[in-house]
């Protein structure tokens, strides 16, 4: 495989894409937003348990390539036990790493999410590794079910 | 313009006639397998433009000067080829347009909105592309009238007995596709047409995926109308044909008014003009008309038959090849088939094998190719899709081979 094909499909990414994280309905969940991509035909559901504005539990299912598979999958990992301020500040962080107006090793607080570092050199997948995270923003500031990368 | 050698198919000199397969992708020879989502062009069509913009440009059918009789002409002349080509009975049969699309939107919205009402039905099959879904579907809802679409097998061809049965007194229109661009199906269309015009229905054929591979004889075929873009034809994009047969073009309303179309315009009442012209509001696409004409040279002077007898090969190849491969299946299996293979891969998404690929320079589509309901009736999201044309080679068919192979190392 080529280098930057290295980049782009590092070994966290299809590890989560493989055995997706916290792949599951939520019961309990007080926020659910439906995601889909027009252009690709990726979906997913994200739900989310949020109390005293911490989210206190994530999950999601859908259906969708590898990136964005395994972007929804790290991003429950990521978000479980957050504050909203901080997950909305992680919301902004990943959007510039992955759009690539902030370079990985400057955003130190990504942990496992700086694996989406080598996206920004694909631009048509940009979509794909954004749309857990524009379906969870949509969740979080509670604007209508449906979220679209469009 | 080169036409290959009398035996056998000549694919280096053909490759040659094409200057973008040069290019490199990502520092690797370009493998372009998306020929069903446009085509490369030849030289002599990219030439073709140059040379119409440098000498013969100007507005057809208006000026006195030269240069718009030399345009009226070159246009006129690519309308000839085009009736040439489609073994038309006439050139008043030869409506330019800006593609496929737009060549069903105007039959929909004219001869369709005259002739169907409340409670007509509309046939289609499950094959179509969203071009020969959707105008129906706005036709049908603004007439209050039913779609109704033929059911397809396993295999992606369509129930020959479901249809007829869908066949009937209300069946005012049949919408089909000769050639599915997400399966490479070839639909019986001679056989399908006559069953229709058995019911008295009028005959719509989507040959977007065809005109490329195989003959469009439209008197052989019978069909009412027949759309085609240029730019699947190794032709420029923003240009296309509308056939339809004269009494009908005849008898229906225009579509857009404007310049062109009329005889003559005062306040009270406008005389439309005769076929084609009537259905050519405005300053059409002169360069592109004169650049399909040429690309339709082109294709002639390889020779159809050739192109289907060498596409042929290159399926059975690519078939026998892909097949091999653990974990791929290919989506779609008619009997009848033009150089189209859809396939998924275990584990494996579609956008990820083309990521891949495209990164070893294989350019192929991945995604449901604007046909929704066939990627439903497979319970798939998405397909990846290699399409062939008469300048692919079975090395390239090897190299996609491998790609997919190199796609399921990273996913190991």
């Amino acid at each position: 495989m080529s280098s930057d094909l290295n980049e782009l499909y590092q070994q966290v990414i299809v590890d989560h894409a493989k055995r997706p994280r916290n792949f599951r309905v939520l019961a309990q969940a007080n926020r659910t937003v439906d995601g889909y991509n027009p252009l690709c035909g990726d979906k997913v559901t994200i739900y989310v348990r949020v109390e005293d504005a911490v989210v206190r539990d994530i999950s999601f299912q859908g259906s969708g390539c590898a990136i964005s598979t395994a972007s929804a999958s790290l991003l429950t990992e990521a978000l479980k036990g957050k504050t909203l301020e901080d997950a909305e500040a992680l919301f902004e962080s990943f959007h510039q790493l992955v759009t690539g107006l902030e370079p990985s090793h400057e955003a130190p607080g990504l942990g496992k999410l700086a694996a989406f570092s080598g996206v920004c050199d694909y631009p048509t997948r940009v979509k794909c590794a954004t749309l857990a995270w524009h379906t969870l923003h949509a969740a979080l500031k509670g604007e209508g079910e449906k979220a679209s990368t469009e | 313009m080169s036409a290959p050698a009398a035996a056998g198919f000549d694919v280096g000199r053909i490759r040659r006639d094409f200057p973008i397969l040069s290019e490199r992708a990502y520092g690797r020879p370009l493998v372009y397998l998306d020929n069903a989502a446009t085509a490369q062009k030849p030289r002599a069509v990219i030439d073709a433009l140059v040379r119409f913009y440098t000498t013969e440009n100007a507005n057809v059918h208006r000026g006195v000067h030269l240069l718009s009789e030399r345009a009226t002409a070159a246009y006129e002349n690519a309308r000839a080829t085009v009736q040439r080509f489609l073994n038309a009975a006439s050139v008043r049969e030869i409506v330019f347009t800006r593609g496929t699309t737009e060549s069903i939107n105007l039959v929909a919205q004219t001869w369709g909105r005259a002739n169907v009402g409340a409670g007509d039905e509309i046939l289609i099959s499950a094959l179509e592309h969203h071009s020969n879904i959707v105008p129906w579907q706005m036709l049908a809802e603004e007439k209050r009238a039913h779609l109704r679409v033929a059911p397809i097998d396993d295999r992606g061809e369509v129930i020959l007995e479901e249809y007829e049965k869908l066949l009937g007194p209300r069946t005012r229109m049949v919408a089909l596709a000769h050639v599915s661009n997400a399966l490479g199906t070839v639909n019986p269309v001679g056989r399908m047409i006559e069953m229709a015009h058995r019911h008295g229905a009028v005959t719509v054929i989507d040959g977007a995926q065809a005109a490329p591979h195989m003959k469009s004889d439209m008197r052989a075929l019978d069909c009412d109308f027949f759309a085609f873009s240029g730019h699947k034809l190794f032709g420029p994009t923003g240009i296309g044909v509308l056939y339809g047969k004269e009494r009908l073009l005849e008898a229906m309303p225009p579509w857009q008014g404007g310049g062109d179309m009329i005889r003559s315009v005062t306040f009270e009442k406008t005389l439309y003009n005769d076929l084609p012209y009537k259905f050519e509001a405005g300053t059409p696409h002169i360069a592109g008309a004169v650049g399909l004409g040429v690309a339709i040279d082109y294709v002639s002077g390889v020779g159809l038959d050739e192109i289907a007898a060498y596409e042929r090969e290159l399926l059975a190849y690519a078939t026998e090849r892909l097949s091999r491969i653990a974990g791929l299946r290919i989506v779609g299996t008619a009997r009848q088939k033009a150089a189209v293979v859809s396939f998924t891969l275990e584990g494996v998404h579609p956008h990820d094998i083309a990521t891949i690929l495209d990164r070893r320079g294989i350019a192929i589509r991945a995604g449901h190719h604007c046909a929704q309901p066939v990627m439903e009736r497979y319970g798939l999201a998405a397909t990846g899709r290699a399409s062939f044309a008469f300048y692919n080679t079975k090395e390239e068919i090897d190299a996609l081979a491998e790609g997919i192979e190199a796609v399921k190392e990273v996913f190991r």
